[in-house]
């Protein structure tokens, strides 16, 4: 059986089923990192002290990954159009990059962490760090769960583009919904935990 | 996105400006968090700089604003509210505390090392 509108809107959402599935799975994806940052702002405002973020975190670092994701986000929608306009070989070379660019960006955050580690700053040293390892080591399982599905897009899923090229132009519209979503938790996450 | 393949090449040029909007976005971001002003101001200013950023993601490299289902704009308002309220309800805790000097710890950091260096 095949699963009905996978391409064609439907008529009463107005969108075809993959797009609105991807659609509320990040709006339950805001709920989760909005009441993680909720909790980071109760922390904050209710504690008697509170380490500025430069104390521990590299800003220099944080401001290099911050542009490799913001990189990696218009690899992508530039990946997407390239389907758009036909032209796969882009589309190949343009995904490649924001596979790659993401890695590029973990082996970074691994640096800072095996400095945070290095100098016993694991969560349990304060509310800060606590918050800090959460935050960031949840939105770094994003990374990698992106990063994933992104090389199958890149890799062998990338074939039905030869077959069923509506079809692929959705997943990786999907695929790239996810991406920037990536992305803008991590533009929210830089300043509230490097520069406050 | 949808549209005829020059409408798609319009699209690639905003792409790249909004590309560098974010650029100078997150330079802003790091310069902001050195101004002299009390903690609850410094949260405002870089929330309203992510903010202002995460609408440019959303709005042009996710295509929100091209989108015109009812169905997935309620979806998205409801969750655009309920998360306003709940990066509300603790700064609510500490609303008598707004205005008092209380600086973040790095501004002026610059001037009070060159004071330590004399």
């Amino acid at each position: 059986m095949e699963i009905p509108y996978t391409v064609a809107e439907r008529p009463d959402t107005g969108l075809n089923n993959v797009k609105l599935g991807i659609w509320l799975f990040l709006a339950s994806e805001v709920m989760l990192f909005g009441g993680l940052f909720s909790t980071y702002i109760l922390l904050r405002v209710g504690a008697v002290e509170w380490p500025q973020g430069a104390e521990f975190l590299n800003i220099p670092i944080g401001t290099v990954n911050t542009v490799i994701l913001i990189a990696s986000s218009v690899t992508m929608v530039m990946a997407y159009a390239s389907l758009k306009l036909g032209d796969f070989a882009k589309y190949k070379g343009y995904m490649l990059a924001t596979v790659l660019l993401p890695v590029l960006f973990l082996c970074i955050k691994g640096y800072e962490y095996y400095e945070k580690v290095s100098h016993d700053h694991l969560p349990s040293h304060s509310t800060f760090l606590a918050i800090y390892w959460t935050m960031t080591a949840l939105h770094g399982l994003h990374i990698i769960g992106g990063i994933v599905v992104n090389s199958y897009f890149w890799g062998p899923g990338s074939k039905m583009w030869h077959t069923k090229p509506a079809m692929f132009e959705n997943r990786v519209e999907a695929a790239g919904l996810y991406w920037h979503f990536v992305d803008l938790v991590w533009i929210f996450l830089f300043p509230v935990l490097y520069l406050l | 996105m949808s549209g005829s393949a020059e409408e798609v090449r319009k699209h690639i040029a905003t792409y790249k400006k909004i590309a560098g909007a974010l650029a100078v976005g997150t330079v802003v971001t790091v310069l902001a968090s050195y101004l002299d002003v009390s903690v609850a101001i410094g949260i405002t200013i870089a929330l309203v700089i992510a903010t202002t950023k995460a609408s440019l993601v959303a709005n042009y490299f996710m295509h929100l604003g091209e989108e015109r289902s009812q169905w997935l704009m309620v979806s998205l308002g409801l969750t655009a509210v309920f998360w306003l309220v709940l990066m509300l309800v603790p700064l609510f805790t500490m609303s008598d505390n707004v205005g008092v000097h209380k600086t973040l710890p790095n501004a002026n950091a610059a001037v009070h090392e060159a004071e330590e260096a004399h």
